[in-house]
């Protein structure tokens, strides 16, 4: 019984060590190699194109480290208001900025970097053969949408309403990624998403243009937040998401830019 | 009422055992722990399978090489020394079980019935864990005989009770197996004298002896037959009509019924009461005297039980204090011929 | 009179009032951020409604399958003899391991239009994807090895005398089963039966992933709270805590304190 129990300590004694050792040992290999980090939360959408943007940062400022953390833009609006430290945020949508920018959260007044415009997909071989938004109110295809409380899905509701088109969904994700995922896995005949989600899909979707996609707009929107540790840095990047070489990447990526 | 017959072999335990009880009879089964009574009587319930088993219970063939009844189906009850009352049940449902299983017209009536029988009417809303020991043997004897068993069998059934609950259980045990055909596994020769009609004696997993139970016990025929009973065995060689002399060149004069066939195997038993202890070499008339040391002494009530290379005398406290009687002391045995019985192998 | 425990040293004390407020701090946490005025309407919404009526009846239906899948699986892992037990153990016990999502991947890959079975079943005018059912099957895999384990541990626990001893009263197999082992082992099959309940309730990962959600079809509690907490983080706190009391209710019914298990 006593080998047993000094056995159990000894196993969590090194469990804990191990896991302070590996928490040490991340900040000091952070700390020997750079002066300054820049945290930033983006939306998932962004994941793409921010690495890439982060990346050239990097290279273009000696000894700094972008540290990137991607989620839905809520999630990331709500761990910023309670204390999560951040220097800037680039949501996917107006509205979840606004969450941020009505507790002064903010140093600067957010700008929009780039827009997005809404695109059907469908599996690769489109079984339910759809060819316009119109298809999709047909109660033979099985259409998979955004909820309307997230920023894709709320779009999808302004679209389909302005097209007058009235779907009924059989499933309303959580989020894009998850509305994407149900169409390229053959469970759903069409789904509406971003067009820099088609993209991004590559050769898994078919994509149909919408011609009335661009009556409705998402907005991304980028600030300062005012808790930066070091607000030149974080401007520094605010100004290159919004100058020439962000636009040549959100571009290349689908978005539209202002 | 039927019969029962069984013929049981298990190679790898060297067992192998071939018995009959006849309708209505009680046989007891008697021998050391592990030769294999508790196996039989698994292997006849139906709750052990093994390599070659044949049982008929009238003329129904219960197991044989080509025939497995199921228990539920054998009418075969078995009662061991943990009652195994149903936990969950009250004592009348418990003794209801057996008819509601077989689909008996009115469970709860024969249950009462049986309750009334043994003595157990108030206490049928008791559950399990409030009777004591004796009560809860005597609502699973209640239980077992109300499931209208073709044959009862008791395994020790009264190993686990205080000894002063044992005799009024053995009391009823005898009464409600008067007429049926029962199988009774004991360590007690009481069990065997009282309860059975036949006892069957096996060693190292084969019958050694069989016959009814008061000439199997008062003439055992193995040394622990001699043990149950309770009483000396000498193994020999019969050296004149009524003596007998064993290996270690003793002879040994009694009383016998028949005589002695001279040079055939023969044996003498004798009680340990019988045997009288002396400091020095007795004078007089007892014909069988020797020497010998103590090998162990136990103490039994006002009685003290001393073993002598091998022979069991009792004395009373007082004289073994008296003798001097400690382990390696040296001491003489008389004994009365008129004491010791002598009969042929 | 009360019995002197022996084996309960002080100093567990300390790591036992530590687990107990690390489990029932955040819970007070929430309840002190919910506004409790509001809390009515936002319990009482369509869709809070949709979803916890969903959820009730799933996890209800859920657990039921559970237990009738689960005792037969639970039995044969205590009873058998076979080398083969051992051998699938580990697999009935995936599913507590695997992510939940992981799970739901592995279910639409099985069930889903063009999954193993699905897209036989897909020919047959069966259709599981995005249905109830589908909540049905995602709680069930999940919430499956909890009762069979809390069984198969109570089963091995108990002594088969007493089966055995019914047996030869006369009671078949079936009868054996129904009268005497399950009821000793009632206890055990109660706690896992409460668990597996609980888990089908706050099934989220497996869900979403398999079933999809939509409103009164597949939303649950767990995926309505989610979604609620992109517009309205009140409503998905007050939602939260009514899952908390609907899986408080239920053990405290099931396990009434004191009572005799017998």
């Amino acid at each position: 019984m006593k080998t047993r129990f000094t056995k159990l300590a000894a196993l969590v004694g090194t469990l804990a060590l191990l896991a302070g050792l590996a928490a040490c040992g991340s900040d000091d290999s952070a700390d020997a190699d750079k002066d300054r980090t820049l945290t930033v939360f983006a939306a998932a959408s962004l994941k793409g194109t921010f690495t890439e943007l982060a990346k050239e940062f990097e290279d273009a400022n000696e000894g700094v480290e972008v540290k990137l953390s991607f989620g839905g833009s809520s999630d990331l609006a709500a761990q910023i208001n309670e204390g999560a430290p951040a220097d800037v945020f680039a949501s996917a949508d107006e509205r979840t900025m606004a969450l941020v920018v009505d507790e002064d959260g903010t140093a600067k007044d957010p700008v929009i970097f780039a827009t997005n415009v809404l695109e059907i997909a469908t599996p690769v071989d489109n079984p339910a053969k759809v060819k316009s938004l119109e298809d999709l109110s047909n109660p033979e295809v099985k259409v998979v949408l955004c909820a309307p409380q997230v920023p894709c899905g709320a779009a999808s509701q302004e679209l389909l309403k302005k097209v007058g088109v009235t779907v009924k969904p059989v499933s309303e994700e959580q989020s894009v990624t998850d509305v994407l995922g149900k169409v390229t896995s053959g469970e759903a005949d069409a789904g509406l998403v971003y067009v820099t989600d088609v993209i991004s899909a590559g050769d898994t979707v078919t994509g149909i243009e919408i011609p009335e996609a661009n009556e409705v707009v998402n907005a991304y929107p980028i600030a300062p937040l005012a808790k930066a540790s070091d607000a030149d840095l974080a401007q520094a990047f605010v100004d290159l998401i919004t100058g020439s070489k962000g636009k040549d990447v959100f571009t290349k990526a689908g978005f539209g830019t202002p | 009422m039927v019969s029962l017959q069984v013929h049981v072999v298990d190679s790898a335990r060297g067992v192998d055992l071939e018995f009959d009880v006849e309708s209505g009879e009680t046989v007891a089964l008697v021998g050391p722990n592990g030769t294999g009574k508790s196996t039989v009587l698994a292997a006849i319930a139906g709750l052990l399978k093994l390599e070659q088993v044949r049982v008929q219970v009238g003329d129904r063939e219960l197991v044989g090489p080509k025939t497995w009844v199921a228990p539920h189906e054998r009418s075969v009850a078995l009662l061991t020394q943990a009652s195994l009352l149903f936990p969950h049940l009250d004592v009348r449902a418990n003794v209801a079980f057996g008819p509601t299983c077989t689909g008996a017209n009115n469970p709860g009536a024969i249950a009462d019935s049986w309750l009334a029988e043994l003595g157990l009417t108030e206490l049928a809303a008791r559950r399990p864990f409030e009777l004591s020991g004796g009560q809860a043997q005597r609502v699973a004897l209640a239980r077992a005989l109300a499931a209208a068993p073709d044959v009862v069998l008791l395994d020790e059934p009264m190993a686990a009770l205080d000894a002063p609950s044992v005799p009024q259980l053995r009391k009823v045990i005898g009464r409600v197996l008067a007429n049926r055909t029962a199988l009774i596994v004991t360590h007690d020769p009481l069990d065997a004298l009282v309860l059975a009609d036949r006892t069957i004696v096996i060693d190292d997993g084969r019958i050694i002896d069989s016959g009814p139970s008061r000439d199997v016990l008062s003439h055992p025929r193995s040394p622990f037959a001699a043990a149950l009973a309770g009483v000396n065995l000498i193994d020999g060689v019969a050296t004149g009509p009524k003596t007998v002399r064993d290996n270690d060149q003793h002879e040994l004069l009694g009383e016998s019924a028949e005589e002695l066939v001279i040079g055939a195997p023969a044996m003498a038993t004798f009680s340990p009461t019988a045997v009288a202890l002396h400091r020095q070499k007795p004078e007089g008339s007892p014909r069988n005297v020797r020497r010998g040391t103590v090998r162990g002494i136990e103490q039994r009530g006002g009685t003290c039980r001393v073993d002598v290379d091998g022979v069991l005398a009792d004395v009373t406290s007082a004289a073994a204090a008296e003798l001097q009687i400690e382990p390696g002391a040296q001491i003489w045995l008389s004994l009365k011929a008129t004491e010791v019985s002598v009969y042929s192998r | 009179m009360s019995i002197n425990q022996v084996d309960l040293p002080r100093w567990t004390m300390i790591p036992a009032v530590a687990g107990l407020a690390f489990v029932i701090l955040p819970l007070v946490a929430m309840v002190l951020r919910v506004d409790w005025g509001d809390f009515g309407s936002l319990v009482t919404s369509e869709s809070s409604l949709a979803a916890l009526s969903l959820s009730l009846r799933t996890a209800s239906m859920s657990t039921a399958i559970c237990v009738l899948i689960g005792v037969p699986m639970a039995l044969f892992l205590a009873r058998s003899s076979s080398r083969l037990v051992d051998v699938v153990r580990p697999f009935i016990l995936l599913p507590l391991v695997l992510p939940p999502v992981v799970g739901g991947i592995a279910l639409l890959y099985t069930f889903g239009r063009r999954g193993l079975l699905g897209q036989h079943l897909e020919v047959l005018g069966i259709q599981i994807a995005f249905s109830t059912a589908a909540v049905v099957i995602a709680q069930t895999f999940v919430a499956l090895p909890f009762l069979v384990v809390s069984l198969e541990g109570a089963l091995r626990g108990t002594d088969p005398g007493y089966s055995r001893v019914a047996a030869t009263l006369g009671a078949n197999p079936s009868r054996v089963l129904t009268k005497v082992t399950l009821p000793l082992v009632w206890p055990g099959l109660v706690a896992g039966t409460v668990l597996s309940f609980a888990r089908a309730l706050g099934e989220f990962g497996a869900t979403i992933t398999f079933a999809g959600s939509l409103q009164g079809v597949t939303r649950t509690l767990p995926p309505e709270i989610y979604l609620q907490r992109e517009t309205d983080p009140q409503a998905a706190i007050a939602l939260s805590l009514l899952l908390v009391m609907v899986a408080v209710v239920v053990i405290a019914v099931v396990r009434r304190p004191g009572r005799n298990p017998w």
